[in-house]
């Protein structure tokens, strides 16, 4: 019986031939801790009695949650994670340079065939680049740190396939908004997401990482992508055949097969206040909108910022609407004032703020208030997501987000 | 583990998230006890303050979903729930419950059957009972039941550290 990427990922990790159910011990490649958790995390590793990190190189220490602090308290974080730093000898530190998720493969850290943990749940972006990555808590966090093992049940695989050529303004996020809203929130808990096909073939890492990002909306432990040139590129690797070969068998065994045609697919809207709640943009078309956020670890990297000012060109901003843009990166953010990307965007009218989660989890930089309504590129539109429980949030890819900004309702891009 | 208790039951529905659970602009408040109040406020502001040690939660599926916030089962420990009952539970919120020592039970029928108010007996590993009814429960696999006994992972670690 062949296997899945999951299975041949963590089949190589532990030496055994695995199979879905099978409880299994691996080795972890890399982790990844934010500011947000790390004095949990600090707290647990004490308490548990470890007086030395696993692997200080495999750790990765990142403030993005509250970069740049927006209440007083939040500087308890960075005085924490620092003395950690100092204390234990942790090497990989970003201080300001962006959003976790964008940075754990943006600076190298994860690679094809690694198995990786964070303390996030948007950990799943990492199988972008074909890794096994997927969110803990702090307390299984500091015992990751201590001893570098988890445990872990090898999930089922749901193979999706999308083929053919997606039409113009439809992208990656519209693709994974549709197929949670079929797969339902909860429709693949405990399972891996497997993508495959020529629409997924023809994204960009990027795109793919969008999709990957969003998985854990579905229920997913993680979303895998089979590595390829782009990867390698991206990764600045030359692929080895060992990572070549992290693709479904032919005979491998998935729970559920679901295929997309690309050209059937339309932009999408998740709806106030459930991710699997997806409509038709043009079946919302006219609904009055305050705010629009384009940024996140889902889609706030270079090509979403370009799509957005492609799609403001020689258009403004409607009068009673702010539309904030957060790159994902520093690097993003350069790369964006480099190609005029964010020139275009604020001659728009667009607010750019620095890069960070700040908005997307309610922090700071344009918080909502009762009755307001936003169309956000971001990946979670619960209820008090991004400001009081009254806020109505419409989760949209980057191009349907600019639209809107432009038009001052919602409107197909 | 063999244990019977009984509790007063608040039901929920389904996919009740972590942002629910513990929204995340009370997340860097120094203490769990802090966050307390503000358990279940987008949904039902008043809820926290009315619920009592020993109380139990039974809901619909997917209870716990959204983020990797440990906070989560930890507020819910805080308030004195001593089990929540739903038909299904988030991956990562299961982990984090355990890790915590708070007993998480997946049953099918009971959240149809119960109303808010109603008192339910339960026997960890072997059955629920409710208006004269049992519905049974699955049990754990062998690791977690170890964490479980052990009183959560810190506990459990601090005796492979040679703490305790």
């Amino acid at each position: 019986m062949g296997h899945t990427i999951i299975e041949k990922i963590i089949g190589r990790n532990t030496g055994k031939d695995v199979k879905p159910g099978d409880i299994v011990t691996v080795n972890v490649d890399r982790v990844m801790i934010h500011d947000i958790f790390i004095p949990f995390v600090a707290d647990k590793f004490e308490e548990m009695g470890f007086t030395e990190l696993w692997d200080p190189d495999k750790v990765v220490l990142i403030y993005d949650h509250l970069v740049p602090a927006s209440q007083v308290d939040d500087t308890r974080h960075f005085r924490t994670g620092n003395a950690f730093v100092k204390k234990y000898g942790l090497k990989n530190i970003h201080r300001s340079d962006g959003i976790c998720h964008q940075l754990m493969t943006e600076a190298g850290y994860v690679k094809p065939g690694h198995i990786a943990f964070g303390t996030d749940s948007h950990t799943t972006t990492y199988g972008c680049v074909g890794a096994f990555s997927s969110g803990i808590g702090y307390t299984e966090m500091a015992s990751v740190l201590g001893t570098g093992q988890m445990w872990i049940k090898v999930p089922e695989t749901i193979k999706i396939t999308v083929n053919g050529k997606l039409p113009e303004h439809v992208t990656s996020k519209d693709v994974i908004l549709r197929l949670i809203g079929d797969l339902g929130a909860d429709g693949a808990t405990y399972q891996a997401l497997e993508f495959t096909g020529t629409a997924i073939e023809a994204m960009s890492v990027a795109s793919r990482m969008t999709i990957a990002n969003m998985a854990i909306e579905a229920g997913a432990k993680c979303a895998v992508f089979t590595p390829d040139e782009k990867t390698a590129d991206y990764c600045g690797i030359t692929l080895t055949d060992a990572e070549r070969s992290l693709k479904g068998d032919p005979d491998a065994g998935y729970v559920r097969e679901i295929c997309y045609e690309a050209s059937d697919l339309v932009p999408v809207m998740a709806c106030p206040s459930q991710v699997d709640n997806i409509r038709p943009v043009r079946e919302l078309v006219g609904v009055s909108i305050d705010q629009v956020f384009i940024g996140s670890c889902t889609n706030g990297r270079l090509e979403d910022l370009q799509c957005a000012a492609a799609i403001l060109k020689g258009k403004k901003v409607a009068p009673f609407v702010k539309l904030i843009v957060t790159p994902a990166s520093r690097k993003i953010y350069r790369e964006a004032m480099a190609d005029g990307t964010l020139a275009a965007l604020s001659e728009a009218g667009a607010i750019i703020t620095h890069p960070g989660c700040g908005l997307c989890c309610g922090r700071a930089g344009g918080i909502l208030t009762d009755g307001e309504r936003v169309v956000a590129t971001n990946n979670r539109n619960f209820l008090g997501r991004m400001g009081t429980s009254k806020v109505e949030i419409y989760l949209a890819s980057p191009a349907t987000a600019a639209a809107c900004a432009a038009a001052g309702k919602i409107v197909e891009p | 583990m063999s244990e019977t208790f009984s509790g007063k039951v608040w039901v929920l529905g389904d996919d009740i998230d972590t942002d629910i659970i513990i929204p995340t602009e009370y997340l860097a408040l120094k203490s769990v006890e802090d966050m307390k109040p503000y358990a279940f406020s987008p949904l039902r502001p008043d809820l926290a303050g009315q619920m009592n040690p020993g109380d139990i939660i039974v809901a619909g599926k997917n209870f716990g979903c959204g983020s990797s916030r440990e906070q989560a089962p930890e507020v819910i420990k805080a308030l004195g729930i001593r089990c929540v009952v739903a038909r299904s539970f988030a991956r990562i919120f299961f982990r984090n419950a355990i890790n915590n020592g708070l007993l998480l039970i997946e049953n099918a029928d009971l959240h149809d059957a119960v109303t808010e108010g109603d008192t339910v007996q339960v026997e960890v590993n072997r059955q629920i009972t409710h208006n004269g009814k049992s519905y049974p429960i699955a049990s754990l696999p062998a690791n977690l039941v170890e964490i479980l006994e052990a009183g959560g992972l810190v506990k459990a670690m601090r005796k492979r550290n040679g703490l305790d």
